[in-house]
């Protein structure tokens, strides 16, 4: 007895609690539409300007909504159950158990449906993999807590760091538009040429990421790694230090500037002429002065 | 299985209290599985309380850009910590702490195989969490390397490092244990009659939980004190200049963290196997199916690995290999849903607390094993790697999963362990708050992690800032609501009504032919199961 009022009583209770809940939700839904629509606009990856990224992209829409379709489908035969299987409704228990053609069916078509998303997946692994026949090479080292690009093929490098003021981050200043994704010299790149990227680091594990390229390489102490991109638009394109490297991982973004063929041979002749007149002439004899006062500008 | 030899013949009620001492002495002492059961599950939710708290101070920091109240590196303890705590000190303990209680009721048996190594596994507990903890207090403050520990960040680390190194090989061992006692016991002392296929599934998740527990916690054990040798001892295990390789500890270390999220999902499975067919009022639909699902799911979790280490740069071959078999985990997983709801349909439903938390389990697991999926490709797993989706993705899985499941696992059995019924309105505030919040915590994180937001950062970008504020104030909402759950356990221990000894219609296994509570020592003689 006490049992069945418990269950008219849940069944009453449960009525409430579904509507508070609905007034709760729809409230929230409210908020989120009352709020300016470009300050919540994130809902997917960032646009892609590569052909590997493109594929990324596409790949992740058409597993995802595989997903939701399949989702939806289930949840909705669980609902309707929960809907008319009921006891408060007055619905007797079947007490059928155990099919074995049922079981090997929901085995097998779940297992099809993998197939289907193996195929254009295993494509762009293959794809990403290849970073043959490049047009050019840059090498990238992590450090804590900024990154060192090495234009190999042009004989100079340089270091980028956050440019983003400490003052900013604590408070004491407006944020500029680029908070934390802003540095002082970017890696520059000229648009539509396959960039093939070494990847390595100076100390602790960390990762090169660039989403609009679909790229991401963990810089790893020790070795080499490659990867490679082929940026179809020009622009700047930015990400973050992806692997946890000590105090300041947040802090070491990444910015890629993506320049027309003409802007980057400028860009190129104009650094190439700094880096070289600021290098040493190999053929210079050092005397010990000399030597004590260049230690002491690099090592303070 | 007393090892103390008397004679039952004269001795009838007074046989329940008259051979442990009171006190605290009982407690330090005891060898028996329900006060060894109630010992893990209180200690859990302590654990629970303390991860929680870190957590919350995390969404305080990330509720705008900028930092406000704690400084990156702390940041960077608190990210480690919680997640220690929450798989060490939470989940683990609490997943061992319904293995004690209800192993041995529901096959039958007096106790635990080894009664007083299941005291010493327990007492490990407390001890490993001070080390832990109290991390926070030495020079260089805890452990900041992430839960992940890897190295060579974690090899440059203060002493708060090595602390929490010994903190895990204690637990370690307290896992390894456990595990032996729970493989011997549900091996050795199955009352007659109760064939391996016959015994209730929640059995057999923790037969193949423990297993699993024995052949991963030795590896975790070997990949710290390799991190500690590295540290203290002059070796070169991860240290590139030295002959060896970063990328070596990930392998090694994945090869039990991937097996260890099996370890915390699947006891919740038996949970949520067993209160769905009591609500349903109708048999597991395939007992058989759950049972090879079950074997099929930890047997494929030793062969993905990998799928944790896709941007480390891998080989292609490498890459397909953990890719596929990955993918490959969604069918035996896709099998245990399929056979939920088919033990569902056409059942006679009602929709007590533990049925809410087991039905909240399949729609939010079933979630987050969509975004496992999403995150098994390996191409989108490049973009999404070190986001925030995967943080989605696994507080998905073990929160709305084994956590969930653990809550309706308490509601379900505590008229049995206490005597007394919980409220059963408050039960279901409980519920919807959790549902509800969670929600609001976690499912923003997927955009979030899809826009680029890396993890493990005390400050982000400006784009980041208004999903970031939806998620800390479902944080705290999650995280009050659980105040709520001490609440009601406390009340119905205080003045819950009388429970009977089957207060579920729908109950069918041997916990419910004993009283509630159960005394404090049952089946002495096994019952004959037919």
């Amino acid at each position: 007895m006490r049992h069945k009022e418990a269950v008219v009583r849940e069944s009453r209770t449960a009525r409430r609690l579904a509507r508070k809940s609905a007034a709760l939700l729809s409230g929230l839904a409210a908020l989120s539409v009352a709020l300016p629509a470009a300050a919540i606009r994130e809902y997917n990856l960032q646009n892609p300007v590569t052909p590997i990224a493109t594929q990324i992209y596409d790949l992740h829409t058409y597993i995802m909504w595989i997903c939701v379709v399949i989702f939806i489908g289930v949840f909705s035969v669980m609902f309707y159950s929960i809907f008319a299987h009921r006891k408060s409704k007055g619905h007797q228990a079947a007490q059928f158990h155990e099919n074995t053609v049922v079981e090997v069916i929901w085995t097998i078509i779940p297992f099809f449906i993998l197939l289907f998303m193996a195929f254009p997946a295993t494509k762009t692994v293959l794809a990403m993999k290849d970073a043959s026949a490049p047009d050019m090479t840059i090498k990238v080292t992590g450090y804590q807590w900024k990154w060192n690009y090495d234009y190999i093929d042009e004989g100079f490098g340089f270091y980028s760091n956050l440019k983003t003021s400490y003052g900013q981050i604590h408070g004491d200043e407006p944020k500029s538009d680029h908070y934390l994704l802003e540095v002082d010299n970017p890696l520059v790149v000229p648009v539509g040429k396959k960039v093939r990227v070494l990847v390595t680091a100076n100390d602790v594990i960390h990762s090169w990421s660039v989403p609009a390229f679909g790229v991401k390489q963990d810089a790893i102490p020790g070795f080499v790694r490659d990867t490679w991109f082929r940026a179809e638009t020009p622009g700047i394109y930015r990400g973050q230090c992806s692997e946890l490297c000590g105090k300041e991982h947040g802090f070491m973004p990444i910015v890629v500037e993506v320049k027309s063929a003409d802007d980057y041979a400028k860009w190129l002749a104009e650094h190439k002429k700094a880096a070289s007149a600021s290098a040493d002439d190999p053929s210079k004899p050092w005397d010990r002065k000399q030597l004590l006062a260049r230690g002491e500008q690099a090592l303070q | 299985m007393s090892s103390i030899p008397h004679d039952h013949a004269g001795h009838g009620d007074e046989h329940g209290h008259a051979h442990h001492p009171a006190g605290i002495m009982r407690w330090i002492m005891t060898t028996n599985h329900k006060d060894i059961g109630t010992l893990y599950l209180w200690f859990s939710f302590i654990m629970f309380l303390v991860g929680g708290t870190l957590a919350l101070t995390i969404r305080t920091e990330l509720f705008e850009p900028g930092l406000q109240i704690v400084d990156p590196e702390f940041f960077n303890s608190l990210t480690t910590l919680h997640g220690l705590i929450m798989i060490f000190g939470a989940i683990m303990p609490a997943a061992v702490g319904f293995a004690n209680w209800q192993v041995p009721l529901m096959i039958g048996a007096p106790d635990m195989a080894f009664a007083r190594m299941n005291n010493w596994s327990f007492w490990l507990l407390p001890f490993a969490a001070v080390l832990l903890l109290s991390s926070f207090l030495v020079p260089g403050g805890a452990a900041a390397g992430g839960w992940t520990l890897y190295a060579p960040l974690s090899v440059q680390a203060g002493m708060g490092m090595d602390l929490t190194i010994f903190a895990v090989h204690i637990m370690g061992a307290s896992s390894i244990m456990g595990s032996i006692n729970i493989i011997t016991t549900i091996l050795n002392l199955r009352a007659p009659g109760m064939t391996l296929m016959k015994m209730p599934l929640f059995c057999w998740t923790w037969l193949i939980t423990a297993y699993l527990l024995i052949a991963v916690m030795p590896v975790l054990a070997g990949t710290v004190t390799m991190l500690l040798t590295d540290r203290h001892f002059g070796t070169s295990f991860f240290n590139a200049a030295g002959g060896g390789d970063p990328v070596m500890f990930q392998h090694i270390f994945w090869f039990f963290g991937h097996p260890e999220v099996y370890i915390m999902i699947l006891p919740a499975f038996g949970i949520v196997s067993t209160i769905i067919p009591t609500f349903s009022r109708k048999p597991l639909f395939g007992y058989a199916s759950m049972v090879y699902a079950t074997a099929s799911i930890a047997i494929l979790s030793f062969l993905v690995w990998a799928h944790h280490m896709f941007t480390v740069g891998m080989p292609a071959a490498g890459q397909l290999f953990f890719m596929y078999m990955t993918m490959l985990i969604a069918v035996p997983t896709g099998v245990k849903v399929f056979n939920w709801l088919a033990t569902m349909w056409k059942g006679s439903l009602t929709f007590e607390t533990p049925m809410l938390f087991a039905i909240g389990f399949i729609f939010l697991f079933t979630m987050g094993g969509f975004t496992g999926l999403v995150l098994a490709i390996t191409p989108v797993d490049i973009q999404l790697q070190d986001t925030y989706y995967v943080v989605a993705h696994f507080h998905y899985v073990l929160v709305a999963g084994s956590l969930f499941a653990f809550f309706g696992g308490i509601y379900y059995w505590l008229p049995k362990w206490s005597g007394k019924m919980y409220d059963e309105t408050l039960g279901k505030w409980h519920f919807w708050l959790s549902m509800i919040f969670f929600n609001v915590a976690f499912f923003p994180m997927h955009f979030l992690g899809l826009a680029g937001m890396p993890r493990r950062i005390p400050d982000y970008a400006t784009q980041f800032t208004d999903w970031n504020q939806v998620s800390t104030v479902g944080a705290f909402g999650f995280g009050l609501s659980q105040i709520l759950f001490l609440f009601i356990v406390l009340k119905a221990l205080r003045f819950g009504g009388p429970a009977s000894a089957r207060p579920w219609e729908g109950a069918d296994t041997l916990e419910w032919t004993v009283p509630s509570p159960a005394p404090y020592h049952t089946f002495e003689t096994p019952p004959v199961v037919s």
